[in-house]
C-alpha cells in the first residue's frame, strides 16, 4: 500500500519542491566559458542513427571543449514514461526528443520548454514548413525537427508474390481481399504489437483520416466528440479487419522492437506486412534478419466513399526541444544537429527523412524515396493522435483501439470512451 | 525463558533511575529516533498526505500544487469505472488463488522438506531462490519463457501439443500471472511454514503417534492447529502483496491484453504517468491505501487477535 502510494506521491512531492533547479552558471564574464554538461534524452535505439548521433555529440564536444554531453537513450515506451515522470517533477532535460503536438504543448504550458524563436530565427527558413509545424505553437518555436515522415504499409514482396498479389492494394476493400489471399496462402498477413498500444492506433487513425477526413480529426480536438458516425465507421472497419484474424499468433502480448515483436516478425519473414512509420526499415534490420530488397512500401489505401483524400498523410517525425533552464549551448547543439552538413548524413544513412529544403537528394533508399515523395506531395498532414491530443486523450485512443482489436469493445463504445476522457480533460 | 512469561514487567528496570539521568535518557532516545522519524515523515507520511490532498483536485501533475478543486469527483468517477471494477475482480481472483492454491502448495512442500531426506538443504535453497530475484528480472525471464512463438514453454509443450498463448490471451493471462507469482513466492511461504513447523515440539507429534494417529491425522489434528499463527500471518502477507501487485504485471503484460490482467497499481501508473491525470491517479492510490489499511485492521482485530495476545505466553511452552 505504502509503496504504490509513494510512487505517485513522491512525484507529487518532487513537483512541489522542484521547479527552480538545474540552471547552469552563466559565463563568468572573462576568460574561458564555464564548463557545462548537456543532458540529452532521445529514443533512437537502432542504428544507423544511434551511432551517427553519438558521433555528432562527440564532434560537438570537440568543437566546444567546455561542453560535456550526457546522452540518455531509451526505447519508445520507456522514453515516454520517463520523460513524463521527470517533467511532472518540474524539470526537463536540457535537450530532449519530442514529437511536438499536444504533449509538447502541455510541457510548454508548464513552463518547462524554452521558447527558442529568437535563437533559431536565422535558420528557420531552411526547414520545410511541414517538418517545422509540429514544433511551432501560437507562432513561437519550441524545437527543431530532425525527422519527418509518414506511416504506411511496409510489406514483404516475396510473401505477397506467394499469395498471388501482383500490385499493392490501392483501396481498403482490395486491402481486405489481399489479407484474405495471404491467409489462404498460409501466410500471416500482418504483424502487430498488441502489448504496446500505439502501433494499433495507426489503423483507427488512418481509417478516421480517410473516412471522416482531416478536418474532422482537427475538429474533434476542439469539440471532444468522437461519437460522430464517421468515427464509428472507422471503428467498424478496424473491426472488419480484426475479424479476419490477420495478425500473428499471440499478437496481443507482442511488443514492437523485442526479438519476438512486431518488427522482428516482419523482418524474419513470418508476417507479410506492418503498418509503421519511416523508421520501420532500420528497426527491422536491428530486430531481425532484415528483408533487403524484398521490402516494399505502399501508402495506406483509400476508403471508398470516404471524405478524406488519398493524398492526406498521417505520421510524424522527431525533433529536439530545449528545457527552460538549459544552458545556451543546448540551443547551439540543436542547431548543430540540424544543419545541412550534419543532418544530410543522417538522411543519407536511411535513418531519417529530409527536414531541410533541398535535402531530398540525399535520400538513397528507394522505399524511403517513395515516402519522401508522398510526403512532399501530401495535401494535409495529421500528427500521431497520441501526440497530437493531450496525453490522457491520446492514451485513451490507443487503449480503446486496442480493446476494439481484441474484440472486447464495439466501435460505438470506443467512440463513447474516448469522448468521455476528452471531455474530462477539457473540464 | 520463564522470565518472558511475566511479560511487560520484565522490561522494567530494576530500580527507577534518578531524575536528571532520566532526562538525559530521553534526550538520547530523541536523538536516536530523530533521523528515522524525519525520514519516515518525509518519505512516508508527507507523500501520503500530498496524495490525499491531490486526490480531490483535477490536476495534470505539472507545476506547484493543484488548484482546480473538484471534491469527490475523482472518486465517483473511479467507482463508476469499468476498469476499476475489473481491477477489483482480478484482486479477488488472485487472493482466492493465493489462499486456496499457492499457500496449501507451499505448506505441502514445507511438510515434505521437513522429513529426513537426501539433499534436503539443497531443495530448500533451490525453492527459496526465486524469492531473492527482483520482480523485474522475474518478469523479463517469464516474458521470454512464455513468448508465444519462440518461448521455452511452448517449445516444450509443442511436443505434447499443449501450447498456449499464455500472456497474450485474455483467457489465460490471469492464470499465467498467478503461475509466475507462485513460482516466485511459494519458496518464501514454504520457509515461513518450515520455521513454524520446527517450533512445534516433537514430543507432541510423538505423543500423537503413540496414541495411534496416522500421518494424516497427526498433520490434521496436531501440526495444522499448531501452525495456525504462522498460516494466519502468511495469508496476511499474501493478501497485502496482492493488493499492491504491480512490478510483475507491469513487466509481463502492462495490464493487457485490453485490461484483462490490470491491477489497481497498474491503473494508477497508467493514469498518473502516461496520461498525466495525477489527481485521478492519487484517488486510486488513496483507495488502495484505504483497502490495505481496512484489511490490515480488520484482520488483526478478528483473525490474528489470539495470536497477538498469546505471543507472550505460548513461548513458555517450549523448554
Amino acid at each position: 500500500m505504502k509503496r504504490s502510494l509513494v510512487l505517485v506521491a513522491t512525484a507529487v512531492l518532487l513537483a512541489g519542491c522542484g521547479g527552480g533547479g538545474g540552471a547552469q552558471a552563466p559565463q563568468d564574464g572573462s576568460g574561458a566559458p564555464a564548463k557545462v554538461t548537456l543532458e540529452w534524452w532521445h529514443l533512437s535505439t537502432a542504428d544507423p542513427i544511434k551511432s551517427l548521433w553519438a558521433q555528432r555529440a562527440k564532434e560537438f564536444e570537440a568543437a566546444h571543449p567546455n561542453v560535456t554531453i550526457k546522452a540518455t537513450v531509451l526505447e519508445n515506451e520507456a522514453y515516454k514514461a520517463k520523460l513524463t515522470t521527470i517533467t511532472q517533477s518540474g524539470k526537463a532535460p536540457d535537450v530532449f526528443a519530442s514529437w511536438g503536438g499536444g504533449v509538447l504543448r502541455q510541457q510548454v504550458d508548464a513552463g518547462l520548454v524554452k521558447d527558442i524563436s529568437g535563437d533559431v530565427a536565422d535558420v528557420l527558413p531552411t526547414f520545410t514548413p511541414a517538418a517545422l509545424s509540429a514544433y511551432q505553437l501560437d507562432g513561437k518555436t519550441y524545437g527543431l525537427p530532425t525527422d519527418i515522415g509518414l506511416v504506411g504499409f511496409w510489406y514483404n514482396k516475396k510473401l505477397f508474390g506467394k499469395a498471388g498479389i501482383t500490385e499493392p492494394p490501392a483501396t481498403w476493400s482490395a486491402f481486405l481481399e489481399d489479407v484474405g489471399k495471404l491467409k489462404a496462402a498460409g501466410v500471416t498477413p500482418i504483424a502487430l504489437a498488441g502489448k504496446e498500444k500505439w502501433p494499433g492506433h495507426y489503423y483507427w487513425a488512418y481509417l478516421a483520416l480517410r473516412i471522416a477526413g482531416l478536418d474532422a480529426l482537427k475538429q474533434a480536438a476542439v469539440d471532444h466528440d468522437f461519437t460522430k458516425p464517421d468515427f464509428v465507421a472507422a471503428g467498424q472497419q478496424v473491426k472488419a479487419l480484426a475479424d479476419l484474424q490477420p495478425f500473428q499468433r499471440g499478437f496481443l502480448g507482442a511488443a514492437y522492437s523485442t526479438p519476438d515483436g512486431q518488427s522482428a516478425t516482419v523482418s524474419n519473414g513470418k508476417a507479410a506486412m506492418e503498418l509503421m512509420g519511416q523508421w520501420a526499415p532500420s528497426v527491422q534490420t536491428d530486430s531481425g534478419k532484415g528483408l533487403g530488397d524484398d521490402l516494399g512500401f505502399f501508402p495506406f489505401p483509400a476508403v471508398e466513399g470516404g471524405k478524406g483524400s488519398i493524398g492526406d498523410a498521417f505520421g510524424g517525425g522527431g525533433g529536439l526541444a530545449v528545457g527552460t533552464d538549459a544552458p545556451k549551448e543546448a540551443v547551439e547543439f540543436v542547431k548543430f544537429m540540424t544543419e545541412m552538413g550534419n543532418h544530410s548524413k543522417a538522411v543519407a544513412s536511411g535513418g531519417v527523412l529530409p527536414v531541410l529544403k533541398g535535402e531530398e537528394g540525399a535520400v538513397t533508399d528507394p522505399n524511403l524515396k517513395q515516402v519522401a515523395t508522398l510526403l512532399a506531395g501530401a495535401g494535409g498532414y495529421q500528427l500521431y493522435l497520441d501526440q497530437a491530443y493531450p496525453p490522457a486523450v491520446g492514451q485513451q485512443v490507443n487503449d480503446s483501439v486496442a480493446e476494439l482489436i481484441a474484440g472486447t469493445k464495439t466501435p460505438e463504445e470506443v467512440g463513447r470512451d474516448i469522448t468521455e476522457v476528452a471531455k474530462s480533460e477539457a473540464g | 525463558m520463564t522470565t518472558l512469561a511475566k511479560g511487560p514487567e520484565a522490561l522494567r528496570l530494576p530500580a527507577p533511575a534518578p531524575a536528571p539521568r532520566r532526562r538525559g535518557r530521553w534526550v538520547s532516545i530523541a536523538l536516536f529516533l530523530l533521523p528515522a522519524l524525519v525520514l519516515f515523515l518525509m518519505l512516508v507520511v508527507a507523500p501520503m498526505l500530498v496524495a490525499l490532498y491531490a486526490s480531490v483536485f483535477r490536476w495534470n501533475g505539472f507545476g506547484g500544487l493543484p488548484t482546480d478543486f473538484i471534491g469527490a469527483d475523482n472518486f465517483t468517477r473511479l467507482f463508476r469505472s469499468e476498469i476499476f471494477a475489473q481491477d477489483m475482480g482480478h484482486l479477488l481472483v488472485l487472493v482466492a488463488l493465493s489462499v486456496c492454491v499457492q499457500l496449501p502448495f507451499s505448506l505441502a512442500v514445507a511438510m515434505l522438506l521437513n522429513q529426513r531426506m537426501r539433499g534436503r538443504a539443497l531443495y530448500r535453497v533451490l525453492f527459496f531462490a526465486p524469492y531473492v530475484l527482483s520482480e523485474v528480472i522475474t518478469g523479463v525471464l517469464f516474458s521470454l519463457i512464455l513468448a508465444p512463438e519462440s518461448g521455452l514453454a511452448n517449445r516444450l509443450l509443442a511436443v505434447v501439443g499443449l501450447e498456449s498463448e499464455w500472456l497474450a490471451d485474455p483467457g489465460t493471462v490471469m492464470p499465467s500471472i498467478f503461475l509466475v507469482m507462485t513460482w516466485k513466492y511459494f519458496g518464501f511461504h514454504m520457509m515461513i511454514y518450515l520455521a513454524g513447523r520446527q517450533n512445534i515440539p516433537n514430543e507432541l507429534i510423538e505423543a500423537a503417534q503413540i496414541d495411534g494417529a496416522t500421518g494424516w491425522r497427526t498433520f490434521r489434528h496436531v501440526t495444522l492447529p499448531l501452525l495456525g499463527p504462522t498460516i494466519r500471518i502468511s495469508v496476511f502477507l499474501s493478501v497485502i502483496y496482492t493488493i499492491q501487485l504491480f512490478d510483475l504485471v507491469w513487466i509481463l503484460t502492462g495490464g493487457g491484453p485490453s485490461h484483462s490482467s490490470e491491477t489497481m497499481a497498474v491503473t494508477m501508473m497508467d493514469w498518473g504517468f502516461k496520461r498525466s491525470q495525477v489527481g485521478y491517479a492519487s484517488a486510486i492510490s488513496v483507495v488502495m491505501f484505504a483497502l490495505s489499511l481496512v484489511f490490515a485492521l480488520v484482520y488483526q482485530r478478528f483473525v490474528m487477535r489470539r495470536d497477538l495476545e498469546g505471543a507472550m505466553t505460548s513461548q513458555g511452552g517450549r523448554s
